[in-house]
């Protein structure tokens, strides 16, 4: 995956710096209450949401148990339409082949749609060092990219920013770049959107390449899909003579009717519309408006691996609507750089270490950024059981066990830094798994609580604890104790009736 | 009808009053309720903190623990959603790598009879109005296990709403998880606070007096917040609430202290 994010603190320690931010806990608690509130009414508006929730779960799960027969399928589709296949295994092939095909047409821009993908792989930085530039055009990503800043979520990569830093930001660095931003630009929005609007379409009439990812790609026409409200992806797929897709291989639906599912769960998941704005699509080459010249990357970059795992290859169902991030209680707290990956909020913290492995702090991290509360299992549109990998992950962390890498199965150790958590763990268990013990471990608590203070300098759970939360007092008698006093007590008292 | 009391690890340890008055509860409704001693803890702490393997001599003492009881009634939404939603998968799991040796007739037996406390009243007893008396203003967080996993809906606020001399306060974001979690209170600390603090400020500009909950996990939580800051609101397990009457007023016994 991409090297943009590596090198980030652990989630802990990033949201350590997050949660302190006052400004940025404020404009993602506003974003995101603001779009939950709206993507419930739009969910409410649907008799058959539970349904379309299976339908398209049902669809996905079809797909991935059949997705080497679909994929050649979609290949036959595209090339007789006049596409080229290529296929990447991981980010740097895949960006190899972007590369080439670019320098093949001698051009040095490219205009891009907004895409996962392609943060993914690290794409506009690969790009940056053969030479080429790579300009984003979705307003957001464009406001990132000025920014020289991350993404910190799938749909809105700039919701950590306020209106007035987008101000800023068009101010100071739009010129660098192309069209300068007006004089005396306000912080308007539809002052700032028209500031955009002249900067990017300079530059959509300009470059003779677009490269796009997709929502859907439907393998029985070689149909790829864009959903998106702007019309600046749309641009991107009809003015340039090349367009260049890099999907993730996971993307492949069956039919055309399948769309029908996901183009209502979409919207309504991501910006609680009841249909998205644009709807774009692309079979291979055309002689009119549209690419000359057309190219898809299919991209696996540790797809195929997450297939293997029966319990993790529920993330490949994901359509990218983000509801997950929107209703999390983390993700609103900790924001989505915490999560060092183009994937932040629930469904990052369950597929970045599917596709990264859990190798790195980070990554071995990203399955405890969760309290398992589940709010993001209801809202999936397809149903995908996050709570339910985020503990398998965990599992994979601190026991470690069988994975795929690469195509072999293979038995990966545990992530160091778990062996005291791992024998607590299990003097623990034994501890329950023995009354008599659990039952002394109680009357020694009950009898020392005179001594148990109410915060501990110490370092450790206790500490991280401690720090902002009193320790419960501990009771003199526990329930047990309490118990067995009153079963006494009762005997006597039938012994003395009679 | 044998019923079976699984007062769970951590009112076993911290809460026993909440455990007192299940049982006090159960009896006033005519339930003759036993206490299997034989009992620890469901497992939840390691089986969402990664670790499966230890969880599983945990589901086999729950089963045998329980074995011969029609119903096992918790006051932990948490602890019922651990055993009906994870001993079947903690089972298969273990019979996918050999090492089944009677877990999943365990689990099966464990799952259909155990009973969170407020589906237990309005599922099984059919009651909702159960007596009792509580003449404070209470403010209700729902916790996410029972919300969610176990779909408790709304039968914890009728059973308050049905408390003569309560008066029931709406929490704003009530659905919000509170950022216990389990192990999460330590591994994240700064982002289980931060939830910690909101949940906290909403339940105090309900201005009521006591911030009750079906799940002492996450009272635990909230109350070390409030109790920190010398926040002018207590924390209460709803069996306290529904087990306190006009004779017998709700007045905690075991610590002298409040919570």
């Amino acid at each position: 995956m991409s090297g943009t994010y590596l090198g980030l603190p652990s989630f802990p320690d990033a949201a350590h710096t997050s949660t302190h931010d006052t400004q940025l806990r404020a404009n993602l608690t506003h974003a995101t209450h603001t779009i939950r509130t709206k993507r419930a009414t739009a969910i409410n508006e649907l008799p058959d949401w539970p349904q379309l929730r299976t339908a398209g779960a049902a669809i996905k799960d079809h797909t991935l148990h059949h997705l080497d027969h679909y994929l050649l399928q979609l290949e036959t589709a595209v090339t007789n339409a006049g596409g080229t296949v290529h296929w990447a295994t991981d980010a740097d092939e895949a960006n190899r082949i972007t590369t080439h095909i670019i320098h093949t047409t001698g051009e040095t821009e490219v205009v891009k749609v907004k895409s996962m993908a392609t943060q993914e792989t690290g794409l506009n930085e690969a790009l940056h060092t053969a030479g080429i530039h790579a300009y984003e055009t979705d307003l957001a990503e464009l406001i990132v990219q000025l920014a020289h800043d991350k993404p910190s979520h799938i749909l809105v990569p700039a919701i950590h920013k306020n209106r007035t830093e987008i101000r800023d930001i068009f101010h100071n660095e739009m010129a660098h770049w192309g069209r300068p931003a007006p004089d005396h630009l306000t912080d308007n929005p539809t002052d700032l959107a028209e500031a955009a609007r002249l900067h990017l379409r300079e530059k959509f009439l300009r470059t003779k390449i677009g490269i796009s990812g997709a929502n859907f790609m439907i393998a029985e026409t070689g149909t790829l899909v864009v959903v998106e409200s702007e019309g600046n992806g749309r641009m991107c797929l009809t003015l340039p003579d090349t367009l260049i897709s890099i999907v993730g291989i996971e993307k492949i639906i069956p039919t055309f009717q399948d769309l029908e599912v996901f183009l209502q769960t979409l919207p309504r998941s991501s910006t609680a519309e009841r249909m998205n704005p644009y709807t774009t699509m692309w079979t291979g080459t055309t002689t009119h408006d549209g690419p000359k010249n057309f190219h898809l990357i299919l991209l696996d970059n540790g797809r195929t691996d997450t297939l293997a795992d029966t319990t993790g290859r529920q993330a490949l169902r994901c359509i990218r609507c983000s509801a997950c991030l929107n209703v999390c209680p983390v993700y609103e707290r900790a924001g989505g750089h915490a999560y060092g990956s183009p994937y932040p909020g629930p469904i990052g913290a369950i597929l970045t270490p599917q596709l990264r492995g859990t190798t790195t702090p980070l990554d071995a991290s990203l399955p405890y950024a969760s309290t398992l509360c589940g709010a993001c299992y209801d809202v999936c549109p397809v149903a995908i059981n996050i709570p339910e990998i985020l503990v398998h992950l965990r599992e994979r962390v601190v026991q470690g066990g069988p994975v795929t890498v690469r195509g072999t199965r293979t038995t990966i150790k545990p992530a160091k830094g778990h062996a005291a958590e791992r024998a607590a763990m299990r003097a623990g268990r034994w501890t329950l798994d023995h009354p008599t013990a659990w039952s002394a471990t109680q009357r020694m608590a009950g009898a020392t609580r005179r001594l148990h203070p109410r915060r501990l300098p110490l370092p450790g759970p206790a500490k991280a604890w401690s720090d902002a939360r009193d320790l419960p007092e501990v009771p003199a008698q526990g329930f047990r104790a309490w118990w067995q006093q009153r079963e006494k007590d009762t005997q006597r008292g039938k012994g003395e009736q009679k | 009808m044998r019923v079976a009391l699984f007062v769970t690890c951590v009112n076993d340890l911290l809460y026993p009053d909440t455990g007192r008055a299940v049982v006090t509860l159960l009896e006033r409704l005519g339930v003759e309720v036993d206490f299997p001693a034989a009992q620890t803890c469901c497992g939840q702490p390691q089986f969402n903190t990664g670790y499966r393997h230890e969880t599983e001599p945990l589901v086999r003492r729950y089963a045998d623990a329980f074995d011969g009881y029609d119903y096992v009634v918790t006051p932990s939404g948490s602890c019922a959603a651990m055993v009906r939603d994870n001993y079947p998968r903690i089972a298969e799991r273990a019979a996918a790598e050999g090492r089944d040796d009677g877990l999943a007739a365990a689990a099966a037996a464990a799952v259909p009879k155990t009973y969170e406390l407020t589906e237990f009243l309005v599922d099984v007893l059919e009651v909702t109005d159960v007596g009792a008396y509580f003449p404070h203003t209470v403010t209700y967080h729902p916790s996410c296990h029972g919300l969610r996993m176990l779909g408790l809906g709304e039968r914890p606020r009728k059973l308050l709403q049905a408390v003569k001399g309560l008066e029931l306060r709406e929490l704003d974001g009530a659905e919000e998880c509170c950022g216990f979690g389990g192990t999460f209170a330590v591994k994240n600390p700064d982002v289980s606070l931060a939830m910690g603090h909101d949940k906290v400020r909403h339940a105090l500009d309900t201005g009521a007096t006591i911030l009750c909950g079906a799940d002492n996990s996450c009272l635990v939580h909230l109350d070390g917040i409030l109790r920190r800051n010398h926040a002018p609101l207590h924390t209460l397990h709803l069996a306290e609430i529904l087990a306190s009457t006009e004779q017998h007023p709700y007045q905690p016994t075991t610590t002298g202290a409040t919570r």
